[in-house]
Formats: structure tokens, C-alpha cells, sequence
């Protein structure tokens, strides 16, 4: 086992860059001209992100496309239409999880 | 509002998230162990680097005996993804002094973002939108300390079957659907989606980076969202 302190500098690297990531664009707001479609991007920003964090997380089991009998992608599935038609998040998370594990609980 | 009601509405906002986060950092604890590293080591890994998935692959590079260059290169590609983030946030965050913006962005993971995402969409001007940012980043911070040391020092205890890392991907449901209100928004959803499903065996989340550049570009392409040009 290496001393933590080994490993400090590569720790410290790490961060760097995950930091510089972060901070580029908050770094640059107002000190350039962003060009007119990067502009119009931004704001799918947050729903382009939620969607392609989330749908693997429904539809991949253990890296493989999975529909038939697969909890989490129905589950996901009856939270989608939750959302659509209460829009309170709280209703959302629960009704899903209440599917995902009454579906453990069948299957 | 003030501040502090903006600081808890973020906090708010991120707490479902901590369901699913709690068992993902006890387990990078124990992950971190069993790699060789010691409890300073995997506890530092969290407050300097503060990134879920990018430590787990590092702590699995370190157990092969990976070298340095390929851990560095393999976290940096692994966030990438949140210069976008960045992109999104800096006009809300424009008026603040440097070191404001220097602690949100050490804060500004996935799940603080998400979390902040809709409130700084809806209110891009709104003077205290980066009070959110920072409640639901400091949040997460905490929670991500803790159980990375919980994890160090009793493993991941709480039981797998539970199913709890699914509160994520439900939280980001819930956030995500009341977003998509025109035809562009879903054309952007879904090639996100196809698109990072399809690219998910990709190494290193370089498939949710082309993921959300291709949902971008069908975005744009798809229309003028309201308020797009609103800087």
C-alpha cells in the first residue's frame, strides 16, 4: 500500500482538470462572443444531459439492451407518465420506486 | 428571496438524490480499499477530484496498476461532459466575483446541476439563482464525504438488492420531463437517449459526451427554444 501523500499529485492533477471542466465557461462568460448556435444549444443543455444520463440507467442491464422483464425500464416507464400528468417530483420518485420494487417482489 | 431560502431550495431540490448517492460513495470507499489505496488516500481522492463515476474507474485503473498518465487521461475524459455544464450555467453565475465562481464550479457535479438546472432555466436573471447552485453542490459535497468515509470504515453495508441507486434515475425523470414542452425539446431528449444507449459501451462516458452533443444539434436544428437568446 502507498502513503496517501503518494498520491497526492496525481489526486491533485485530477482535480485540476475536472475543476478546469467546470470552471471553462464560467470562466469565459462575458470575455468572448459565443457564436449564435452555442447560444441557441444552451438551453437544451440540462434536458440533453438528464436524457442521456438517465436512459441507460432504464434500458441497459449489465451493458446489454434489455426490454422484456427488465424493472427498471417499466418503472421508469410509469414515472415518465407520472411526471406528465402530476409534475411533483416527489409523486414521481415514489410511484417509480414503488413499481421497481413491486416488480423485484413478482419477479 | 433571500440567500438562505434560495440556498435551501437547492438543497431541496438534490435531497432525493442523496438516496442513490449514499450506497454509489460507500461503495467507491470500499472500491478504493480493495484498489490498495489507504483511507487517506480514497477519502482525499473524494474532496479533490469530487466525481462519482471518474473515481470509481480510477480506483480500478490504480487496482490493475494502471499508469498515472492513463488514470489522468481516463478522469479527465470521464468529465468532460461538464464543460457543457459550465456552458449552461455561466450566464446565470456572470455577475459573481471570482471566487464564487471558482467554488461552483469545484461544485458543479451531475446532480447539482440537474438539480439547479430547471430553477436557473425558468429565472436566468434571478440574482440569488447561484444560492441554488450552491445548495444543492454543498449538499451533495457533504453527502459524498460521508459516505465515502462510511464506506471506508464499515464497506458498503447498505444491501445491493435495495435497488436505491435507481432514486437517480428517477430524481432526473422528474426534473427532466416537466423540461420538455415543444416538439424540439423531445427531438433533443430522445437522440440524446438513442444515442447514449447505443454508444454506452464506448470507454470512458465518451458516449454521453456525443450523446449530448447530438441532442444538442438536433435541438438547434429543431427550433428556437423561448428564451434561447435571452443573455
Amino acid at each position: 500500500m502507498k502513503d496517501a501523500w503518494q498520491w497526492l499529485p496525481l489526486w491533485l492533477v485530477c482535480g485540476l482538470a475536472t475543476f478546469l471542466a467546470r470552471y471553462s465557461f464560467i470562466a469565459l462568460e462575458g470575455r468572448y462572443k459565443p457564436p449564435s448556435w452555442f447560444v441557441k444549444a444552451l438551453p437544451f443543455v440540462p434536458i440533453v444531459a438528464l436524457s442521456a444520463l438517465t436512459a441507460p440507467e432504464l434500458l441497459l442491464v449489465e451493458g446489454h439492451l434489455q426490454i422484456a422483464g427488465n424493472a427498471k425500464l417499466y418503472a421508469g416507464a410509469i414515472a415518465v407518465a407520472l411526471a406528465l400528468i402530476w409534475r411533483n417530483a416527489l409523486l414521481t420518485i415514489l410511484g417509480g420506486f414503488s413499481v421497481f420494487w413491486l416488480l423485484r417482489l413478482l419477479g | 428571496m433571500t440567500p438562505v431560502a434560495a440556498f435551501f431550495v437547492g438543497v431541496r431540490a438534490l435531497l432525493p438524490m442523496l438516496v442513490g448517492v449514499t450506497p454509489f460513495g460507500m461503495l467507491y470507499g470500499a472500491v478504493a480499499l480493495q484498489a490498495g489505496l489507504s483511507p487517506l488516500a480514497a477519502m482525499l481522492m473524494s474532496s479533490l477530484v469530487f466525481a462519482g463515476s471518474a473515481q470509481f474507474v480510477m480506483a480500478q485503473l490504480i487496482a490493475t496498476s494502471a499508469p498515472a498518465l492513463l488514470v489522468f487521461g481516463a478522469a479527465t475524459l470521464i468529465n468532460l461532459r461538464h464543460a457543457l455544464y459550465s456552458a449552461s450555467v455561466a450566464p446565470a453565475l456572470k455577475h459573481l466575483a471570482p471566487p464564487w465562481k471558482a467554488l461552483l464550479a469545484y461544485l458543479l457535479t451531475d446532480e447539482a446541476f440537474a438539480a439547479a438546472a430547471s430553477h436557473l432555466l425558468a429565472e436566468p436573471r434571478s440574482p440569488h439563482a447561484h444560492w441554488i447552485l450552491f445548495g444543492a453542490g454543498a449538499a451533495l459535497w457533504l453527502c459524498w464525504q460521508l459516505a465515502t468515509l462510511a464506506g471506508i470504515l464499515i464497506g458498503p453495508a447498505l444491501p445491493e438488492d435495495l435497488g436505491l441507486d435507481f432514486a437517480l434515475p428517477l430524481t432526473f425523470i422528474s426534473i427532466l420531463v416537466p423540461l420538455i414542452d415543444d416538439r424540439a425539446r423531445l427531438a433533443a431528449a430522445l437522440t440524446a437517449a438513442a444515442l447514449a444507449v447505443a454508444l454506452a459501451w464506448l470507454p470512458y462516458n465518451a458516449g454521453l459526451v456525443i450523446a449530448m452533443l447530438g441532442g444538442l444539434m438536433v435541438g438547434v436544428l429543431g427550433g428556437v427554444p423561448r428564451g434561447g437568446s435571452a443573455r
